[in-house]
């Protein structure tokens, strides 16, 4: 997986929010296919790290690339274009609309006249609903309605039917019951298996442990570690992130 | 409740139709797909109606409000109130206020009187037919301007929006002051006066039947439109009773309104002297000319119109929508709010702009006092048609509904002599009272 080029790198990113250095010259990447999971105390910068990804900070400095190429992001118009979709925990979804005007807000379709096509849009909703979760019925209802499986299952949907290429969950199970946090398990295996490369960001270190391919580590702005899963332990993971420091590799840099 | 439910007849019982599982009323609304809150209002609407003409019957001997005459006139002074409800929807949906709109009203209508009346005769010859055109429409471009400032403010100077068009309500109304030095510009252009109705101002029995007309083949056009839409996308249909229950009674609507407005005649001095210009003789027993539609009503009609197909059908409503619901969940869709916000605030001003044409239109006259208050009026319309102040929620159709309500109420008073402290007093418990039962409703269908 190596010897390919990676999907995104992030490189040396630095971003402070009034002398709080929220990221740190952090350097992370992501492979297609791959989960790399962030794992941190509150506070630690991940959420940070990955809004500058999807457009919704600007870093201060540092550098993306996207397969290889240079990217300039800076908006989540911008993210859209290269194929970047997010799934907050709570923010991505306008709750008094229903689930097919959320999976195309921003990217409406239209009618021939310039109308926004809901009959379409609603077919468009119903069908891909129908393989993500099977047991989502609630089409006519705004989303508030809904549960937070659900929810969540409306906003991954959208990232599948624009054909999301890199997707950045965060805490994308914080607010779900075991049944639900199943479900988005399940979605993610899927979507790996589509060859998307997945940012998941949890403090569920166990549930990390079988999503991801990769965890980093970050602590205070900065990347403690990045590993491999099956080279790390549970207990390994909690004392990076309790104490800051890579018990494997003491002060070396990120592995290649 | 149980009286309600005898209301619907037996041959529209809706059991057995896989639309929709419930009976009773509640299958009723279902397969009508008839919002309970848009009933609500009308039967609140119902109620004032009937209770004022009601107390003027008892009391008065007389009751005065459900006649042609009156309900014509409350279909004229909502008007103006209705066209800026219109743009307060949007505003209000985007968690926003504007205090600003009956001084922008004045400030308008004042500067339309100076272009008519002291600038363009000068310019294009006393009476030329394209002065109303052009006064008109500087009126609006005027109000859209003052309008898109405020929204600039808001958006990009990032002052609250109560503060900015706070600031607004003083500064335009001391404007639309110093336009004329306060004086009352009388009378407008004779074809600019028409915009504000009056039996020459309104299209008469046989335009009222081609409106009427028009009207209910959209109806009918609209309900077959959605019966193939839906076939085509295999959502559920509309039982087909219900969907002649929709037809005939909105055509019902339409046509009774029609019928209504032909059966107020032009007062007895106009059509003498109406005779005399065109060269008629009078009949003995008078001759019965309709007002029909007032032209200010159907410019209400238009703008709502209007406004209805860009808050459903474009991405511009949706938008206003999305931004109302959740501003973090549009701005990371890619929304431009703060675009939308001046645009939202310049659809508000230029509605006042229009507003400001029809209110002085009315009068005949322009003063610096015009409008005063509006804002209150304007505001309440929307909140009592359902627009939350807590963002997200409301609709164009809901605010007229308010509108109407406040008009109502207004004119109500008014017929059975409550004298004017009594009406304020009125009106404002209404304001509030209507806002908390909407909190109640919320939390129920929640
Ligand atoms: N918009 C902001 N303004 C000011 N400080 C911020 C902002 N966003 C994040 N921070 C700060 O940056 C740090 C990292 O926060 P965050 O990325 O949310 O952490 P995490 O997601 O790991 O819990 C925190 O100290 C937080 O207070
Ligand atoms: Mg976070």
């Amino acid at each position: 997986m190596t010897d390919q080029t990676p999907l995104v790198e992030m490189k040396d990113i630095c971003i402070s929010f009034g002398g709080i250095h929220a990221v740190d010259h952090v350097s992370i990447n992501l492979y297609p296919g791959e989960v790399v999971g962030l794992l941190g105390h509150n506070g630690a910068g991940k959420s940070t790290l990955i809004k500058i990804l999807s457009g919704a900070y600007q870093m201060d400095s540092g550098e993306i690339r996207i397969n290889g190429e240079k990217a300039t992001i800076e908006s989540p118009r911008d993210a859209r274009r290269y194929n970047i979709e997010t799934i907050y925990q709570t923010l991505a979804l306008a709750d008094n609309l229903d689930a097919a005007a959320n999976l195309f807000l921003g990217r409406e379709l239209t009618t021939p006249l310039g109308f926004v096509d809901d009959a379409q849009q609603e077919a468009e909703t119903r069908k891909i609903m129908a393989r993500l979760n099977p047991n989502f019925k609630k089409h006519k209802e705004p989303v508030s309605a809904l549960s937070g499986g659900q929810r969540q299952s409306v906003a991954i949907a959208r990232a599948v039917y624009f054909k999301a290429r890199i997707l950045i969950m965060d805490e994308p199970t914080a607010a779900l019951g075991v049944h639900e946090t199943q479900m988005v398990a399940d979605l993610i295996q899927e979507l790996k298996k589509q060859g998307l490369g997945i940012f998941l960001i949890s403090h569920d270190t166990r549930e990390m442990m079988d999503l991801c391919d990769r965890v980093s580590v970050m602590k205070n702005g900065k990347v403690v570690g990045t590993e491999r899963v099956e080279d790390v332990t549970e207990d390994d993971i909690l004392s990076m992130i309790i104490l800051g420091k890579n018990p494997l590799r003491e002060g070396a840099e990120e592995p290649a | 409740m149980s009286s309600d439910t005898t209301d619907i007849p037996a041959d529209i019982d809706p059991a057995n139709q896989p639309h929709h599982t419930t009976r009773g009323l509640r299958g009723f609304l279902d397969a009508t797909e008839l919002d309970t809150r848009l009933l609500g209002m009308v039967g609140a609407l119902a109620l004032i109606w009937v209770g004022f003409h009601l107390y003027g019957a008892l009391v008065n001997g007389f009751g005065a409000f459900l006649t042609p005459r009156n309900l014509w006139n409350l279909s004229v002074q909502t008007s103006s109130i209705g066209i800026m409800a219109c743009g307060m929807v949007l505003v209000i949906i985007t968690r926003h206020i504007d205090l600003s709109v009956g001084s922008i009203l004045g400030f308008c209508a004042i500067s339309m009187g100076v272009i008519q009346v002291d600038v363009l005769p000068a310019w294009l010859g006393l009476g030329h037919p394209m002065i109303w055109v052009i006064a008109a429409l500087c009126g609006i471009a005027l109000g859209a301007v003052i309008g898109s400032f405020h929204g600039f403010l808001i958006a990009y100077g990032k002052i609250p929006a109560f503060i900015v068009t706070l600031g607004g309500l003083l500064v335009w109304r001391g404007a639309a002051f110093l336009v004329a030095r306060g004086e009352t510009i009388s009378p407008v252009d004779s074809t600019f006066a028409l915009l504000g109705g009056g039996p020459y101002g309104s299209i008469g029995a046989t335009g009222s039947w081609i409106v009427g007309l028009i009207a209910c083949a959209a109806i009918v056009g609209l309900l077959l439109w959605g019966r193939r839409q839906r076939r085509k996308f295999h959502f559920p249909l509309r039982p087909v009773w219900a969907e002649w229950f929709l037809g005939l009674l909105g055509c019902g609507l339409v046509i009774g309104a029609v019928l209504l407005v032909n059966a107020y005649p032009w007062p007895r001095g106009i059509v003498r002297r109406y005779a005399e210009a065109e060269g008629i003789t009078v009949p003995d027993g008078g001759l019965f000319i309709s007002h029909g539609f007032a032209i200010p009503v159907l410019i209400l009609l238009a703008v709502a119109i209007a406004m209805t197909i860009l808050m459903t059908m474009t991405r511009f409503g949706r938008y206003v929508y999305a931004i109302g619901g959740n501003p973090e969940a549009a701005e990371l869709a890619g929304i431009n709010s703060r675009l939308m916000t001046v645009k939202i605030f310049s659809i508000m001003g230029g509605l006042a702009g229009l507003s400001a044409v029809v209110a002085s239109a009315r009068l005949n006259s322009a003063t610096n006092s015009l409008g005063t208050l509006d804002e209150l009026y304007v505001i309440a319309s929307a909140v009592i048609g359902g627009t939350s102040l807590a963002g997200g929620v409301g609709t164009i159709y809901g605010a007229i509904l308010g509108a109407l309500v406040m008009q109502s109420l207004q004119t109500g008073m008014v017929l059975i002599g409550f004298d004017a402290a009594i009406q304020q007093v009125v009106v404002g418990s209404v304001l509030v009272l209507a806002v908390f039962l909407d909190i109640l409703y919320r939390g129920k269908s929640k």
